[in-house]
């Protein structure tokens, strides 16, 4: 112990020696470094070291570590390597699955447990990432966008109407797309305000739903259906798939059931869009997705499906 | 003592003339903004830096022209000091607020109201952000390391009428980038989300603060300078430079709002981490680490519990976290070899930051039955054992293959939060229970019990944070990256966030109790400051105004 160790003040409760500095009446002790902090520290310093020493670590003078800019570590180490083997991986083990997939009929697909497990998981995934932002991740659909459960279809339910919905589209961008475009009655004034409020009623009369209207009322509503709205869907109200045009006699109401709404959607005019999947999709993953949705519940036998498989 | 000398009056000073003309070309570009602003929005932020920039022409004429500023060297400047504790309880009750509105947005999106888009999620996160980190936390540190720089250097701060320059310019940032946030000016960098000419204008405001904190240590009047101004004036210096060089960027125009980073892709992510970790590192680690040094043994009355480890983790800490930036960026566009870098030198940052711990936890050791008969005591040490988790808990999650599970989960989010409520909020709140009854002269809080309620609300809201979140980040990082049988993900993004709901709800309320606790000891520091004091804390020691005598 120093000179001037022994003229510094110990503190009394630990019996360690002051550092013989004061700011504002804080004093320092001049306790050593725990050990195990220390220990732990060089140990911590060992492991990086050690870790550098295995792995990618330094950025290197060119030349110094080879082809690349960096040490590569004795593992030899790549990230980027390790991410293209494990997609590659992935791929392989779905590869048979999609084999199996590509041509097959629908009834193929039901019929094959093992098909039928792997469009399940592939259509679910697919969905859950994709369709899920608008159909809803249980398929229930919402105001504006179709419920895919049921068994009512805008524009065909067969698995082959469900790829071609799903490759080109709704009203989309895709020069192939599905299209078709109910007018604007009110916003563009092609028919007056009570005129549409007839319709309306009549509209709901052909599911039940009028509520207490007049005899007249209906009949001013159906002389303007005849003229205006039957051409798409149909006199008696059952629709047009080949037009995209909804059955207006069941109980399924895209944009709501009540007056006020379908008198909004006859003012207005719906214009749903859904893009196209093709190219953003590949084949396969589309495949499987139709499939995944024709199953949900809704889907509908092709004619002459049993012929085989159809598309491509 | 007292001659003509101590009794300096800053009216005369030039230094007040050099305060003058910065206010006054602020006040010029403002105006010219005003008019010619390409954006409404800028045009309205440049009335603002313009009504700042009046008010403060007219502040500094109205006191020269009544003799200037008194700067009584016989005294410490405590009117800064309290001026910045009341800043810190504002801002922190208002960034708390809106952090309780965006929990409660995440969990309850219809609280995003459609026809409002300041009320949108992407405007209000910066603004808490921003206002917890800057303004609370910002203030927080202007007003300790104020005190403390005085007390420990025995002297009066130093360049008369600068330091209030310092705390009102300072304000003025805070203003221009809250109001900037909710208007939708952002350069879109995280925690730097202020555009050119608001990072200019606290560029200038800083190097001011390091000038003041630098003259205050020059003209020291004890022989050695003490640790928790080492603390701060890393804290200063680092800012600066992470802040200059994190925000280089070309405006597009002179008077407009935009401007366009100097650095793109990867570089710039690096940039902005090196930047985003370092404040982490520097402001809200080394700065509230030179609270912790003067706070803890000044109200335990102990001396600090080893010189020596001090030394050795204040050189180790500052040396070793300016690399760690890099852990942000795993598994993305940076090259691995940076990725190994940000990780192991995360990992040997362990120690060093555990260093303050023991040093905050030790200097108890002869006061340990403080942490029953006062407050906040209690709150000071449960702050330094949040800095010791979640500085254990940040070198895990840096660990890469750690880190392939929790980033871009919600386990960063509760990291963050046991860090900054804990340490950063409870370390503050303890300095300022400390600082009111020593500032306004009070023999003690007025309500001791009103501190109790504020330690155990806060801290269950703490505990309810923190515990959702890791169950809903370690959730969410299991669910993205489950895989069933077949090779296909098993769970859909929207799923994952269904089942966040729950702890999303938990988290917003341990906000809210939070939140709760800042607003008791408002209303506590209000009656302190207004003189209802009845009984006498015997763990309050006065401290004087004055500057002892040689």
């Amino acid at each position: 112990m120093s000179e001037h160790d022994q003229e510094r003040e110990r503190d009394a409760h630990s019996g360690t020696a002051t550092t013989g500095h004061e700011w504002d009446g804080i004093k320092e002790l001049d306790t050593p470094l725990p050990r195990w902090w220390l220990w732990v520290f060089y140990a911590s310093i060992a492991w990086s070291v050690v870790y550098m020493i295995f792995m990618p670590a330094w950025p290197a003078l060119p030349g110094l570590a080879g082809e690349t800019d960096h040490t590569r570590g004795l593992r030899d180490h790549s990230e980027r390597a390790n991410v293209a083997q494990a997609i590659e991986e992935l791929h392989a083990s779905r590869a048979s699955g999609f084999a199996a997939l590509e041509g097959a009929s629908i009834d193929q697909i039901e019929n094959d447990p093992q098909l039928l497990g792997f469009v399940r998981a592939a259509g679910e995934a697919a969905f859950g990432d994709n369709c899920a932002t608008c159909h809803g991740s249980g398929a229930q659909g919402a105001i504006g966008y179709p419920n895919l459960n049921d068994d009512v279809w805008l524009w065909g339910g067969t698995y082959e109407d469900i790829r071609t919905t799903l490759r080109y589209g709704i009203r989309s961008e895709h020069p192939d797309t599905r299209f078709s475009q109910m007018p604007s009655f009110g916003r563009d004034e092609l028919l007056t305000g009570s005129e549409i409020a007839d319709v309306a009623d009549y509209v709901l009369s052909m599911s039940g739903r009028a509520g207490d209207v007049s005899a007249e009322a209906l009949a001013r509503g159906q002389e303007t259906y005849d003229i205006q709205c039957a051409s798409c869907h149909m006199p008696d109200g059952t629709g047009d798939r080949m037009q995209g045009a909804p059955n207006l006699t069941d109980q399924d109401w895209l944009y709501g059931s009540s007056r006020e709404q379908v008198i909004n959607i006859i003012h207005r005019g719906p214009y749903g869009v859904m893009p196209a999947w093709e190219g953003r999709l590949n084949e396969a993953t589309i495949d499987a997705l139709a499939a995944y949705v024709y199953l949900l519940g809704g889907g509908e036998e092709a004619e002459g499906a049993a012929n085989g498989p159809t598309g491509r | 003592m007292s001659t003509p000398q101590v009794l300096r009056r800053a009216g005369a000073d030039p230094s007040t003339a050099v305060v003058l003309l910065i206010t006054f070309l602020g006040a010029l570009w403002s105006l010219f903004a005003a008019a010619y602003a390409p954006e409404a929005a800028m045009r309205g932020q440049a009335w603002l830096l313009l009504g700042g920039f009046l008010t403060g022409i007219i502040l500094i004429v109205g006191t020269i022209a009544n003799g200037g500023v008194v700067n009584d060297e016989r005294e410490y400047n405590e009117n800064l000091v309290k001026a910045g504790a009341i800043a810190t309880m504002f801002w922190g009750i208002a960034g708390l607020l809106v952090g309780v509105v965006i929990a409660f947005q995440l969990a309850f999106p219809v609280l995003n109201i459609e026809q409002f888009g300041f009320t949108s999620f992407g405007r209000l996160r910066p603004l808490h952000t921003s206002a917890v980190i800057f303004a609370f936390g910002g203030n927080a540190l202007l007003a300790t390391s104020f005190y403390v720089v005085q007390r420990t250097c025995r002297t009066r701060i130093a360049g008369g009428i600068w330091p209030w320059f310092v705390f009102w310019g300072y304000q003025l940032f805070i203003v221009m980038a809250a109001t900037g946030y909710v208007i939708g000016i952002t350069q879109s960098k995280e925690y730097a989300e202020p555009e050119w000419y608001t990072d200019l204008w606290l560029t200038i405001v800083w190097v001011a603060y390091l000038l003041v904190f630098l003259g205050t240590l020059w003209k020291r009047k004890e022989p050695h300078i003490y640790v928790a101004n080492w603390f701060y004036l890393a804290f200063i210096v680092t800012i600066a430079v992470l802040h200059v060089v994190n925000n280089l960027a070309m405006p597009v125009s002179f008077f407009g709002a935009r401007s366009y980073s100097l650095f793109a892709g990867v570089q710039d992510a690096l940039t902005q981490w090196w930047y985003g970790h370092n404040a982490v590192g520097f402001f809200l680690t080394a700065g509230f680490l030179g609270i912790m040094y003067y706070f803890i043994p000044k109200r335990v009355q102990r001396p600090v519990y080893s010189y020596r480890l001090s030394i050795i983790h204040f050189w180790s800490l500052i040396f070793i976290y300016i690399w760690a930036g890099p852990h942000h960026l795993h598994y993305t566009a940076l090259p691995e070899w940076a990725q190994t870098l940000g990780m192991t030198f995360s990992v040997m940052l362990w120690m060093p930051s555990w260093g303050g711990m023991i040093n905050g936890l030790m200097t108890l050791s002869g006061a340990w039955d403080k942490l029953r008969t006062d407050p906040v005591v209690r709150m000071l040490v449960l702050s330094v054992a949040f800095y010791g988790m979640s500085t254990f808990e940040g070198p895990v999650m840096s660990v890469r293959a750690v880190n392939a599970l929790s980033h871009y989960t919600d386990w960063t989010v509760g990291h963050v939060h046991s860090g900054a409520l804990g340490w950063v909020g409870f370390i503050s709140f303890g300095a300022v229970y400390c600082l009111v009854p020593w500032l306004w002269k009070r023999k003690g809080m007025h309500s001791k019990a009103l501190i109790d309620w504020h330690f155990w609300i806060a801290t269950f809201g703490i505990l309810l944070y923190i515990t959702s979140m890791w169950v809903a980040g370690i959730m969410q990082g299991l669910m993205w990256r489950a895989y069933n049988e077949l090779g296909f993900l098993e769970f859909s993004f929207v799923e994952t966030v269904e089942a966040m709901h729950i702890s999303y709800i938990i988290r917003a309320v341990g906000g809210l109790l939070y939140l709760s606790g800042a607003i008791i000891m408002a209303y506590n520091m209000y009656r302190t400051i207004k003189g209802d004091v009845k009984e006498e804390d015997e763990n309050v020691i006065p401290q004087s105004a004055a500057v002892p005598a040689e």
